[in-house]
């Protein structure tokens, strides 16, 4: 009798990313790698302001430089490409059209003016030099609160102010809920705009082919179908003409989940030259007109009983949106508002939201978006109040949790997170930490006149975007899986993952499902032509939303499968299983053929009985009946030279529960990306602007990065609270790290900062404000 | 990023490097390791029309030993110089700041001429050339000369290089017997360059005094200076921690520092003062062994 084969199970096993040699060997494709015979190279002048009449664009030397083929001015294009796409709109938002290229005014400093296009990129680029615009520079608002200004120079004449929208969020009696409390505690908090700085910048090749009419465009990008369909609609062409294929793509942390000016530009010029047009962005440009993230600034306002019970929270905040809204600018701050009340029971809360424009780039989707600043205000509030009311940070924390056995659990901004056990991730982070022993060190460390602090965030988080009615009807994702004749299985995913490592997930999901060895899975994705309609990768849905569709398409394929096994072995069909590399009748296993010829039998349809239809092959379009809610605990332990105001990060705990984990390894990359993420920003990154709407660090040699040598070696863990909303039961990971960490760092620099008297400085933590704030408060006076 | 365009020369020579310097005058530029001029050009803050590439001349690299020190081409790159068993043990302090610069690919395409000849304010090396009052030879067509650091170094990006110049080595005297020597920096978060950087050398006098010292600052101030004030007082003083505090207080004096977004030029005032009292108390620790 033979015995029932071994079920190695991938799920779960930390196995390394297989797109990791081809990377690291400098073997992998991205758009610029795509060289295609007679391609043409397009270069932007951009304007040098951040608000400027144009009162001419001179082509005439640019169009005379050597190799130049074509030059467009805003005027040239006008009516001929439909404006920059917009979505996720609030009511009442007041729109501004975004043209490909400015007209009558540059309103920022980047915005495209004129496009060159010529035979090599050297030579569009000295030709864009040559393009002359009669700029006459205008007042130009950066701040927030003076764009409200009565006499504050509009954004948008057409507009009677810079308001763009106004939007709120309420849950319970906001006033009710701040006199039933003993104490409330007030802070101005400011979270600045950073910038997303992808290891790749954007970049776009168009080749229109004039004989079929047909359009290919490989974009570094994140949604390759949307680009698509917003593209085609931009350019006036049918969306089935074009393909859009996202090569390999270094990165976008939302940066790429955008349809820009470049793409619209590059696919309206190979149609008209018939020639294949390249532009790849710079590292200046990628500071100057790729999407900002972050850039609120807001007052907060939480109510507390004595005992640390949260009673209130109130947030007004000023968004800044830019001049112009990209897809989702006006999105990402109503998830701060959903997410307001974060993982505490918070029976009153209200945000209002005033979104500003101001003579910036647009700000938009950026790691966590909209998230981080959400718990940023409260991991920030409930310091103050902890400090107020006398209580250790982790105990008013932990007072305020759901208790496992609450959930699902509906917080007051509307939401039903799915499932939770917070108590259990902070118990274990402190644990971890040994909590009580960083705290006598630190007092240690002070009575040496030594400044150490201990910062801690606890957060939940909302991702897997998500079910469609919030996500403007797009919410699900698609998967189609074919066992191949030969027993090889491919994945075709509608997620269009960019360096997250779902090419080594989805192979683990679909190589479970039938038993076969996880190398003979092949898992394609980003290419319009290939992969049924998809909707793209972010929110950190390309596992949990993303990979379940993968999972019931694997299972529809399986279930045909053992139909035909079933058929082989005249056995019944739910008596089939897969392991092993073979296909065998559960209870009987010595009926058993090999998987490849299970696979075979289902293409050669003599084989199969009248009526069959032959072939292996799925889709699925899971539609995800809610978001999924990880959470956790961060602790760290800093270190500030007071006399210095430098920060030295010595311990880092992070606790994440991340549901169930397909790939362990992944996870823990993606904890690792996203704490240093968040540390950057809560310690150096801000755009600086000078009053004339500038950046003044738009550069890699101005604007900070974290780096390698900055951290410490991150102590990672996690707790296992599996989510029910979808099959894997895993609930996403891609931003939870950057939403711990940026308020974990700030918390303890300011725990660190205690003794001074200085209990709330804006980020980032640089060296010099916190001197600043230690400086001040020895003098006696207002921190 | 992409330069405007421009001419590129690779002479073989230092007679042919000087004679195609003499010919193209302003249009050209020297290119040594390329880690501050080509950023320069990619961005197109400069637009040379002709680059002559010096880097392979044979001659103008490696680190000698010489009668009174050492002898540091100029075309020695900044982890030559970090891990040279000479400069570490002759003048640590060089070794030290050069070990600061970057990161390892600045390091190993960077070089000590090129530094120097770019003097960026807030580079590392003008704060330790100036404490091992280091000198820099400069060739031209009309002979060698050498400049002393102190006056080499003449505002941002100044030196005392004269059009038609190329600097081919520099030449550290070998410090005072017994000295201690450190540098100590402040990086900018995002370029790593010195926001401060002090480079301190003391001599350990009789009974626990200080014979003298010398400090070098550098991204203080343009151009990077001598803390003359600091180091006399200290000259003759007894090594007390005291005593170094109020000498480093005086750091930043009689100097404008610079005032940018990084840091205000109070903070860079403040910054002068603690790096320098750190970088004295390590020297002293390290003089006496
Ligand atoms: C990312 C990055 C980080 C850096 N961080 C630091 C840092 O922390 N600290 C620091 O000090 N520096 C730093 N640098 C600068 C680096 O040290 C440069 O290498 C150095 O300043 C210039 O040396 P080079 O050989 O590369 O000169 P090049 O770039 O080739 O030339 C610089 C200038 O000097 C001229 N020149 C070169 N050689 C000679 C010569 N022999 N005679 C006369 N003129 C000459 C050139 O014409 C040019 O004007 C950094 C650079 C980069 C790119």
């Amino acid at each position: 009798m033979a015995s029932i084969p071994e079920a190695p199970k991938f799920i779960g096993v930390p196995i390394k990313r297989r797109d990791d040699p081809r990377l690291i060997q400098g073997r992998a494709r991205y758009v610029d790698d795509f060289q295609l015979p007679g391609t043409l190279h397009m270069a932007f002048a951009r304007s040098p302001y951040g608000h400027a009449a144009i009162r001419g664009v001179d082509l005439s030397k640019a169009r005379a430089a050597p190799g130049v083929v074509a030059a467009y001015a805003g005027a040239d294009l006008a009516g001929k490409i439909g404006p920059v796409p917009v979505a996720g709109l609030v009511p009442d938002a007041r729109v501004p059209v975004q043209p490909v290229l400015a007209g009558g005014r540059a309103l920022f400093a980047g915005e495209p003016v004129a496009a060159v296009v010529a035979r090599t990129r050297y030579q569009a680029r000295d030709a864009a030099d040559l393009v002359e615009v009669d700029y006459q520079a205008l007042d130009a608002v950066v701040d927030l609160e003076k764009a409200l200004a009565p006499a504050a120079p509009r954004v948008h004449a057409q507009f009677e102010d810079n308001v763009a929208f106004r939007w709120a969020i309420a849950g319970g009696d906001i006033e009710a809920g701040l006199r039933a409390a003993d104490v409330v505690i007030k802070q101005k908090i400011a979270n600045p705009r950073v910038v997303p700085l992808a290891l790749e910048p954007r970049g776009v090749l168009a080749h229109y082919l004039p004989g079929e009419d047909k359009m290919t465009i490989w974009s570094s990008t994140q949604v390759p179908h949307k680009l698509r369909t917003l593209l085609a609609q931009q350019i006036g062409m049918a969306e089935n003409r074009i393909r859009v294929i996202a090569p390999e793509v270094g990165g976008g942390f939302g940066s790429k989940l955008n349809v820009y000016r470049e793409e619209a530009l590059a696919a309206y010029v190979t149609r008209e030259l018939g020639r294949p047009v390249k532009w790849i962005e710079s590292r200046g440009e990628n500071f100057l007109a790729t999407i900002h993230g972050r850039g609120q600034l807001g007052e907060a306002e939480m109510g507390l009983r004595r005992d640390g019970t949260i009673t209130a929270l109130r947030y007004n905040v000023l968004a800044d949106c830019g001049a112009y809204y990209q897809l989702l600018t006006v999105a990402i701050f109503t998830l701060t508002g959903l997410m307001l009340p974060g993982p505490y029971k918070i029976p009153h809360i209200e945000m209002k939201v005033t979104g500003v424009f101001t003579h910036k780039m647009a700000t938009d989707a950026y790691r966590g978006a909209g998230r981080p600043e959400a718990t940023y205000i409260l991991e920030r509030m409930l310091d103050l109040a902890a400090l107020e009311l006398g209580m250790d940070p982790a105990e008013i924390r932990r007072k305020n949790f759901p208790a496992k056995a609450e959930f699902p659990y509906a917080t007051s901004a509307g939401l039903t997170y799915d499932s939770g056990d917070y108590h259990a991730a902070l118990d274990k982070a402190l644990q971890k930490a040994g909590y009580p022993e960083m705290r006598r060190q630190q007092a240690e460390a002070r009575r040496q006149g030594r400044c150490l602090g201990v910062g801690l965030s606890t957060y939940v988080e909302i991702c897997g975007m998500g079910p469609s009615a919030a996500l403007g009807g797009q919410g699900w994702e698609s998967a189609r899986v074919r066992v191949e004749p030969t027993g090889k299985v491919t994945v075709f995913s509608g997620a269009s993952p960019h360096g997250q490592g779902q090419e080594t997930s989805f192979a683990q999901i679909a190589a479970d499902a039938f038993g076969i060895a996880v190398e003979d899975v092949e898992v394609i994705h980003g290419d319009t032509d290939v992969v049924p309609y998809g909707v793209g990768t972010f929110g950190s849905r390309g596992t949990v939303v993303g990979g379940s569709a993968v999972v019931f398409a694997r299972d529809k394929v399986r279930d045909k499968m053992a139909r035909f096994a079933a058929m082989r072995f005249e056995a019944d069909a739910a008596d089939i299983a897969f392991a092993g590399g073979k296909v065998f009748v559960r209870s009987a296993p010595e009926k058993s053929a090999p998987f490849a010829r299970i696979a075979q039998m289902a293409y050669d349809a003599i084989q199969l009985p009248p009526g069959t239809e032959p072939g292996l092959e799925e889709t699925h379009f899971f539609e995800p009946p809610n978001f999924t809610f990880p959470f956790g605990t961060h602790v760290v332990l800093v270190e500030v030279d007071p006399q210095t105001g430098e920060v030295k990060i010595l311990r880092y705990v992070a606790v994440d529960d991340v549901g169930n984990m397909i790939n362990p390894l992944l996870v823990r990359g993606q904890i690792h990306g996203g704490i240093a993420q968040g540390a950057g920003q809560a310690l150096e990154e801000e755009v600086i602007y000078g009053g004339g709407g500038q950046p003044l660090n738009a550069t890699l040699m101005h604007y900070a990065l974290p780096k390698a040598h900055q951290l410490p070696r991150f102590e990672l863990d996690h707790t296992t609270t599996p989510t029910s909303v979808n099959p894997l039961g895993a609930k996403g990971v891609g931003e939870a790290g950057t939403i711990g960490s940026t308020p974990a760092v700030v918390n303890a620099v300011l725990d660190a900062l205690a003794p001074f008297g200085v209990h709330h400085l804006d980020m980032p933590l640089r060296p010099e404000k916190i001197w600043r704030a230690v400086s001040r408060a020895r003098k006696g006076g207002p921190a | 990023m992409i330069p405007a365009p421009f001419g590129y020369k690779r002479p073989g020579t230092l007679a042919e490097a000087l004679a195609l310097l003499r010919e193209h005058g302003e249009d050209a530029r020297l290119l040594s390791g390329g880690h501050s001029l080509l950023p320069l050009l990619k961005a197109r803050l400069a637009r040379p029309g002709v680059l002559i590439d010096i880097a392979r001349i044979p001659g103008l690299s490696g680190i000698t030993e010489t009668a009174g020190g050492l002898r540091i081409g100029a075309l020695t790159t900044h982890h030559e110089v970090e891990a040279s068993p000479l400069v570490r043990e002759a003048c640590p302090l060089l070794a030290e700041a050069a070990g600061r610069i970057g990161d390892v690919q600045v390091r190993n395409r960077g070089t000590i001429g090129g530094s120097a000849a770019h003097a960026d304010p807030a580079s590392d090396y003008p704060a330790a050339l100036l404490a091992l009052e280091a000198a820099l030879v400069a060739s031209s067509p009309d002979g060698t000369r050498s400049i002393p650091a102190a006056g080499f170094f003449t505002g941002p990006y100044e030196s005392a290089l004269k059009p038609g110049e190329i600097l081919t080595a520099v030449e550290v005297p070998s410090p005072p017997r017994g000295s201690g020597e450190a540098y100590l920096k402040a990086a900018q978060q995002a370029s790593g360059f010195a926001v401060c950087g002090v480079a301190a050398l003391v001599v350990p006098g009789p009974g626990g005094t200080i014979a003298s010292a010398r400090v070098g600052v550098t991204g203080v101030a343009a151009p990077a200076y001598r803390a003359r004030k600091t180091e006399e007082a200290l000259a003759g003083k007894p090594a007390s921690p005291d005593a170094l505090r109020r000498a480093a207080a005086l750091a930043a004096e009689g100097v404008e520092p610079l005032d940018d977004f990084y840091a205000s030029a109070d903070f860079r005032r403040q910054l002068a003062r603690v790096y320098a009292e750190r970088a004295l108390a390590e020297a002293l620790r390290r003089a006496k062994g």
